[in-house]
Formats: C-alpha cells, sequence, structure tokens
C-alpha cells in the first residue's frame, strides 16, 4: 500500500461537535477580514460557544486583536485552545510566536491538516475561520475537510477588492459552497457596487460598515472593541441572517 | 499529550482503511513517526496500545519506525538532518516544532547560505507505512 497519511481521518471527529462552521473569505488582503472574524467570534460568544481558527498563516492577527496576551493552548490528549474572552483561539501564532513563517503551499496545507487534526475544540455552537485573502491551500482546504462550512464573503467598495472579490464568489457558486452573504466593510462613499455584485451572484448582500477609525485604539481590548461602531454595526449586519 | 491525538488519527484511519476493505481483522501496522516531531514514542506507543482496545486492531502487531528528518535547501541545494540543528534550538522551540513541523521555517535557516526556504525532504511527521489485513501476505 501507499503511504497514508492518518490526519485527514480524524478531522471529521474533532469537528463532530461543531454545530456551524463559518470561514472568513475575501479576494484581496487588508479589507477587515481578521477583524470581522474576531469581532464576529466575539459577538457570538456572548450567548453560545465559539472557537475562532486563524489560517492566516503569512499574517495571523487574531491574537493581537483579541488581546491573546501569554495565553497559550494547553496539552491534554490533543491540544486545547485557550479561552479568552468566551472564544477558543486557535492560531499558528502560539507556535511561531510572530516569526516571519515563510512557507510554500503544500506547508500550508499541511499545517492546516496539522492543527485541524490535533486541535480538541469540543463542543461548539459556532467555530470562525479567519482565512488569509484569495484562493489559495487554505480556502481550498478548508472547503476539502471542513465539510459542513459557510462562507461570509468580505469586500470593501473598492474597485479594486471588488475585481478579485468577484473571482472569488464565482469560484464559490461554482462549487455550489454555502455563501452566507457579502459585508461591505469600511464604506468610504455612497454607492451600490457590492449590492449589485452580491445580486449578480445570487447570494445576500448582509450591509455595509463604514470607516471606522475608533477601531484602531481598540484592538487587543475586546471590551473596547465590542463598542465600536464596527462592532455594532457588524452585529446588526450579520447577527440576523445567522439564526 | 499531543501523542494522543496522533495517536487516535492512526487508529481512526486504520479502522476505516479495514471497513473500505472488508476486513475482519489487522495483523500488522506499520506506523512511520518522522524525527521532525520529536514524538516521545513512549507516550506515543502507550496511546496507541490504549486505543486499540475493543477495536478491530486490537490484535495487530503494531511497529513504529523512526525516520529521521533531512532538510534541503531550496536555494543552494545544501542538505542537511534536523538532528544537526536540533541542538542549538531552545526547548520551547523544538516544542513548538513538535506541534507544528511547518513553523520550522520561523526558526531553521540553511547552515550553507542562511535561507530558510528549505524543503522537509524526509521525515516530517506521522504516517501509516503499512497495514496487512489478515489473509494478506
Amino acid at each position: 500500500m501507499e503511504r497514508v497519511d492518518p490526519r485527514a481521518g480524524i478531522i471529521s471527529k474533532r469537528l463532530g461537535s461543531v454545530e456551524r462552521i463559518i470561514a472568513v473569505a475575501s479576494g484581496k488582503g487588508g479589507v477587515g477580514k481578521s477583524l470581522v472574524s474576531t469581532v464576529l467570534a466575539l459577538t457570538l460568544a456572548e450567548e453560545n460557544s465559539v472557537g475562532l481558527l486563524d489560517l492566516d498563516f503569512y499574517g495571523p492577527s487574531c491574537h493581537t486583536i483579541i488581546g491573546a496576551g501569554e495565553a497559550e493552548p494547553k496539552e491534554e490528549k490533543g491540544v486545547v485552545p485557550p479561552l479568552i474572552k468566551g472564544v477558543k483561539l486557535m492560531s499558528i501564532a502560539f507556535y511561531s510566536r510572530d516569526k516571519p513563517l515563510p512557507l510554500r503551499g503544500t506547508e500550508v496545507s499541511d499545517a492546516i491538516l496539522e492543527l485541524l487534526a490535533i486541535t480538541i475544540w469540543g463542543k461548539l455552537d459556532y467555530l470562525i475561520v479567519d482565512l488569509p485573502p484569495g484562493m489559495g491551500d487554505a480556502i481550498l482546504d478548508v472547503l476539502r475537510y471542513m465539510k459542513k462550512e459557510e462562507v461570509l464573503v468580505v469586500t470593501t467598495p473598492s474597485v479594486l477588492s471588488l475585481k478579485s472579490v468577484e473571482k472569488l464568489l464565482e469560484m464559490l457558486v461554482k462549487l455550489k459552497v454555502r455563501v452566507i452573504g457579502v459585508l461591505e466593510n469600511m464604506r468610504f462613499e455612497e454607492n451600490r457596487r457590492v449590492e449589485e455584485l452580491a445580486l449578480k451572484y445570487r447570494v445576500k448582500y448582509l450591509g455595509s460598515i463604514p470607516f471606522d477609525p475608533a477601531v484602531e485604539g481598540s484592538i487587543g481590548d475586546p471590551d473596547a472593541l465590542l463598542k465600536t461602531n464596527f462592532s455594532i454595526k457588524l452585529r446588526e449586519n450579520v447577527l440576523r441572517v445567522l439564526h | 499529550m499531543h501523542e494522543w491525538a496522533l495517536a487516535e488519527a492512526v487508529v481512526e484511519t486504520v479502522e476505516k482503511l479495514a471497513s473500505k476493505e472488508g476486513a475482519e481483522a489487522i495483523r500488522e501496522v506499520v506506523v512511520r513517526v518522522g524525527e521532525l516531531q520529536q514524538i516521545d514514542l513512549e507516550v506515543f506507543e502507550f496511546a496507541l496500545k490504549t486505543l486499540v482496545k475493543n477495536t478491530i486492531v486490537e490484535k495487530a502487531a503494531i511497529k513504529i519506525e523512526v525516520e529521521e528528518a533531512v532538510l534541503k535547501c531550496g536555494v543552494c541545494g545544501f542538505e542537511w538532518k534536523y538532528k544537526d540543528a536540533l541542538s542549538s534550538l531552545e526547548e520551547e522551540v523544538v516544542e513548538a516544532i513538535h506541534f507544528v513541523p511547518e513553523v520550522a521555517h520561523a526558526y531553521i535557516k540553511c547552515p550553507n547560505c542562511g535561507s530558510s526556504d528549505f524543503k522537509v525532504v524526509q521525515g516530517r511527521g506521522v504516517y501509516l507505512e503499512r497495514v496487512v489485513f489478515n489473509g494478506e501476505s
């Protein structure tokens, strides 16, 4: 027989008690995906058990946004993520310690498989997955291994972001992935561009969040972060479609 | 221990393979353990022996083979062994690599040219090398 990688075989068991998996994706970087992922996790954690998995290996930032500080996963017949403000967080940053991590595609897949195979999430109502931008290994692996995932797409109204998010939507629709909707972030002017794009691909337009300069000062402080206009608008726009 | 999670993956996968093959018993399981992951072999073996109880794998002879980790630089082509780099790594770095071997790229550089663009040629992690079902030679 050929060599068999045993890790893929355990993933369905590791995610067996996870009710819903929401992957947050975008076409381009810098549209606020990690912020959306982290604030969504914190908001949902007010009434649910929630996990947050940061798969952006080149620029992990959920641990910074949530203020993970010195928190670390614990070993207990696997790896148990630390609970921060009610959110179980797993990130490669716990192991790469914020050093640059140059990885090639197969190595990204290997690291994703490893994290999925060893992380003991336990019972979760929601697992939020922060994906790196684009259509690389991370989103393809999530689609392959996390069978019940739903995707929340984030974009800014900039033409540059829209061009690449359109390709992402095209791929997701083709692959028949359940798309929760498209969220317009950092809205800086009146426009209907994101709404029209959502309409074109027959996915929900989740509404918009204006650019909020107060967010920057709240990074690392979940209580302050949840009080920003960004978080209030995110709650308004996204929570209603999740229930 | 993290070894338990990997042992659980091995047992689960062997069970799935047996069910796919319609096998009623398994005679031998060979697990290849890559040196890079610095698995505690005693714990891993104990976990395997505990987890196979009351499964189709229970009576199988389980062999664990360690594969030396070899790294090759993608820039200059130099090849070196992980064990040569091991003595210069801090304990917590070795532990981080133990959990997610890919983070080696954050801590190890080619001893010849200093690049962190290297490939793990062999000895990365845990693989099922061979499963022999009853009736097979």
